[in-house]
């Protein structure tokens, strides 16, 4: 609960700032219970770890591995971990609003409701999406350009554990205090200290600050990663394109983020510093905040629908084995998208007042946005046309994805009139909306590239029969869940409310819940899956021995599943835009001597340290404990510059190690060619 | 630390200065760092054209570091800098002069001391 007593950061104690035992959230059954079976699961899996004596191995082979495959599925997993708790915050939503009926409280206080509410989107914007998102980007991209790693490994290694730091502190609200009760952009005067006066505001003020800086400098290391690591002759116009809405993204991302710490910076200011930028008082305008955190927040949705737009285009084109249609017309379209992202950000607040002529220009550029995003519908659409469509798990998602996200595309044009949008604004027709698009559209691409490149990075694919289930409940839930909502929203219901006075409106809310029921199966399904696929990874069944499970495409297939260390042994040189589709086709034959020794970058736990380091800073700052704070930031400072001397950064790995790995694939090419 | 084959031939010659460039670049920045003191300092001119001038100042200034601390030119990283900045420029430019028309009209709007129209 609210330690709201404590408005001056100087004035509490020096040891312990301002937690007090009453900052632990006792007198919640709800989250004690939670906080039982999450120390238990905790535990159990610490001594499971223990056990098998895996700390040294996930240390030495994952912790502070600089490999992008590695870093990739730590993101993944991180990704679909936070999915969990941003999924039980929805759930339990839907559960209050179906009971809170006919005078009825439900079974959430405005406090606990208003902090589900707000860590709900972020958690489900900044640690599932985000890290889904830069996960694969990680994994596949090297892959596709025929690239050893990274640019840059050891950044990669510290951007990742920044994301999983800013995760913790978020994890850390929910038993150790309290999350802001302000919605998922933190709008002041809301978030100001005099109507926020507890830790909640400071637990997503750090907890995005930590993570960005990790989003930042992965943007960084992947454009650079990009734009100088293709392999000889594949030209910008031969990348593939889920590399070019990568390079698109990340130029989002690095243009974007910056926006979003310097707001956040500014509220911190006025919170701890006493400033007055978006106060209602001394001069202060809240109006900037809504202006600042949009012109990133409007980016920031596109940053994680073009990564799954390019998975899609992989997707389809493999799956119906065919060149990509149109594909000058996909990178032109990534790239107006990529500009015009940043000229709509008022369409988020057209009723703040701004008049007609302002309202009008953001109208009509967001509706221009729709023309390049339906040029790569048709184009998806003439990639299937006279196709051989295999309807596998990642084609299925990629169908259900057009349905669903051109839906959400008609609401959001809908939307986009600004007349139209001060009926709606602030609706469940807008909660319909952007859940529309972002499940419909990022989630099932994310769940698309999962099970597309699942058998590239483990070498055994993913089991169909309960991906099935999980994709059938899905997209049903999903459809159970957000429809509802619409015509709720048109009924003018308007959202994050916790109680309703017309009980003509429940049935909507129960269908909705339904729905969400729906998609727990479905969750429960996607975990079924990896278990179910791992017991049985040795079955020729699931067993991938080629590299190439799915007739892909793309360069990523050209290797073994899982990719050695290297990637590649030899450099390929690419001659099409699609190089392996076109080395198969002039009959490539992989070359089995003249092996070299090959250069890699070494691991290193300086990126971990760093960013343990910063998340102690963050708690001391949230906390108001200074010295944990002044401590942390020196340290943070002290592991950063030691990482400077540290030279022992590459090392060689020797020839015969290649040949026996190669060796080995031929073995296993040989072995897969006879059965 | 890179793990690639460098697959870019000879490196930009220019990309990491020379020490004529270098010292240019520290004259001109010291010239542009000590104007604007004077200005403030001994105050020749109306506050606001002061205001104006250390401004523009402070653009060259970028200008200056750009080219000589940073050696951005048109061919530095086969074109891709100056894209970057034509880029950042582009961002900017629209951060802001979006952000102040937006800001202008809500001041307009939505101040308290204006009767605010019946909206429906």
């Amino acid at each position: 609960m609210a330690t709201n007593m404590t408005p001056s950061p100087l004035d509490v104690s020096p040891i312990f700032g301002r937690f007090t035992l009453e900052s632990l959230p006792l007198h919640e059954p709800i989250v004690v219970g939670t906080f039982c079976v999450v120390a238990m699961g905790g535990l159990a899996l610490l001594a499971t770890l223990t056990y098998f004596k895996l700390w040294a191995y996930l240390w030495k082979e994952w912790f502070t591995s600089v490999d992008h495959k590695k870093i990739g599925v730590m993101y993944v997993i991180l990704g679909i971990v936070m999915l969990l708790r941003g999924f039980s915050d929805a759930i339990m939503m839907r559960a209050q609003q179906v009971m809170a009926f006919h005078g009825s409280e439900g079974y959430l206080n405005p406090h606990h409701y208003d902090q589900i509410f707000t860590a709900h989107g972020v958690i489900m914007i900044f640690f599932v999406a985000m890290p889904l998102v830069t996960g694969l980007m990680n994994y596949v991209v090297p892959l596709q350009i025929g690239a050893r790693d990274v640019s840059f490994p050891f950044l990669n290694n510290f951007s990742f554990w920044m994301t999983a730091g800013g995760a913790i502190i978020v994890m850390m609200s929910l038993f150790v205090g309290e999350f802001a009760q302000t919605g998922w952009l933190a709008m002041p005067p809301l978030s100001g200290i005099s109507y926020s006066p507890g830790v909640g505001v400071d637990y997503y003020i750090w907890s995005l600050q930590i993570a960005g800086v990790g989003t930042l400098l992965s943007g960084v290391n992947l454009i650079c990663t990009i734009v100088k690591m293709r392999a000889p002759g594949m030209t910008m116009m031969k990348m593939p394109i889920f590399c070019w809405t990568s390079l698109c993204t990340n130029i989002l991302i690095v243009a974007a983020f910056p926006v979003l710490t310097a707001v956040l910076a500014l509220l911190s200011l006025d919170r701890y510093a006493g400033t007055a930028f978006f106060t209602n008082t001394l001069g202060g305008n809240p109006m900037m905040y809504v202006n600042l955190i949009w012109i990133w927040g409007h980016p920031e949705v596109y940053i994680l629908i073009l990564p799954a737009f390019g998975v899609f285009s992989e997707v389809v084109s493999t799956f119906s084995g065919k060149r990509l249609f149109g594909y000058t017309s996909m990178v032109y379209a990534t790239a107006v998208i990529t500009l015009l992202a940043y000229v709509v950000w008022l369409h988020h607040f057209f009723t703040m007042g701004s008049g007609a002529s302002v309202n009008s220009f953001f109208g009509i550029t967001t509706m221009v946005i729709s023309i390049p995003t339906g040029a790569k519908i048709f184009n998806w659409l003439f990639t299937m046309y006279r196709g051989r469509v295999r309807f596998e798990l990642p084609m299925m998602w990629a169908i259900a994805f057009m349905f669903t996200f051109t839906i959400g595309g008609m609401t959001g044009v809908l939307l986009a009139v600004p007349p139209a949008d001060f009926v709606l604004h602030n609706s469940l027709f807008l909660v319909a909306h952007f859940h529309n698009v972002i499940i419909g559209g990022v989630v099932f691409g994310m769940f698309a590239g999962i099970n597309y490149w699942f058998p590239k990075a483990f070498g055994f694919k993913l089991d169909p029969f309960w991906g099935k289930v999980s994709f059938w409940t899905w997209v049903s839930g999903f459809y159970f869940a957000f429809m509802p909502l619409y015509v709720l929203g048109l009924m003018g219901v308007t959202r994050r409310l916790r109680t309703f006075d017309d009980p003509s409106l429940q049935i909507w809310f129960e269908i909705a819940a339904f729905g969400a029921f729906l998609i727990a199966i479905g969750i429960a399904a996607l975990l079924m899956q990896i278990y179910v696929s791992i017991r049985d990874r040795n079955t020729a069944r699931l067993r991938d021995t080629t590299g190439d499970p799915w007739n892909g495409r793309t360069l990523e297939w050209a290797t073994s599943s899982p990719p050695p260390d290297y990637n590649f042994a030899f450099t390929p040189v690419v001659h099409d835009g699609e190089a392996w589709a076109d080395m198969k086709q002039r009959g490539f034959v992989r070359p089995t001597e003249g092996f070299k020794p090959i250069h890699m970058p070494r691991n290193t736990g300086a990126g971990l340290i760093i960013a343990g380091f910063s998340v102690g800073f963050g708690v001391g700052m949230i906390w108001y404990v200074w010295w944990l704070a002044a401590i942390c930031f020196v340290g943070m400072l002290g592991a950063a510059i030691g990482h400077t001397f540290n030279y022992k950064r590459d090392y060689h790995i020797p020839v015969d190690e290649v040949i026996e790995t190669e060796g080995r694939r031929t073995r296993q090419l040989a072995a897969g060619a006879v059965a | 630390m890179s793990a690639h084959i460098d697959t870019h031939g000879a490196h930009d010659e220019e990309s990491h200065g020379s020490r004529k460039g270098y010292l240019i670049g520290f004259g001109l920045a010291v010239v542009l760092t000590v104007i604007p003191f004077w200005l403030v300092m001994t105050l020749p001119l109306s506050t606001q054209a002061t205001a104006l001038l250390i401004m523009a100042f402070a653009a060259v200034q970028m200008v200056v570091h750009m080219i000589y601390f940073l050696h951005m030119n048109r061919r530095a990283e086969g074109g891709w800098s100056i894209m970057a900045l034509l880029f950042t420029l582009v961002i900017v430019g629209i951060a802001l002069s979006g952000s102040l028309w937006v800001m202008y009209h809500m001041n307009s709007n939505m101040m308290p001391t204006q009767q605010v129209q019946d909206q429906g």
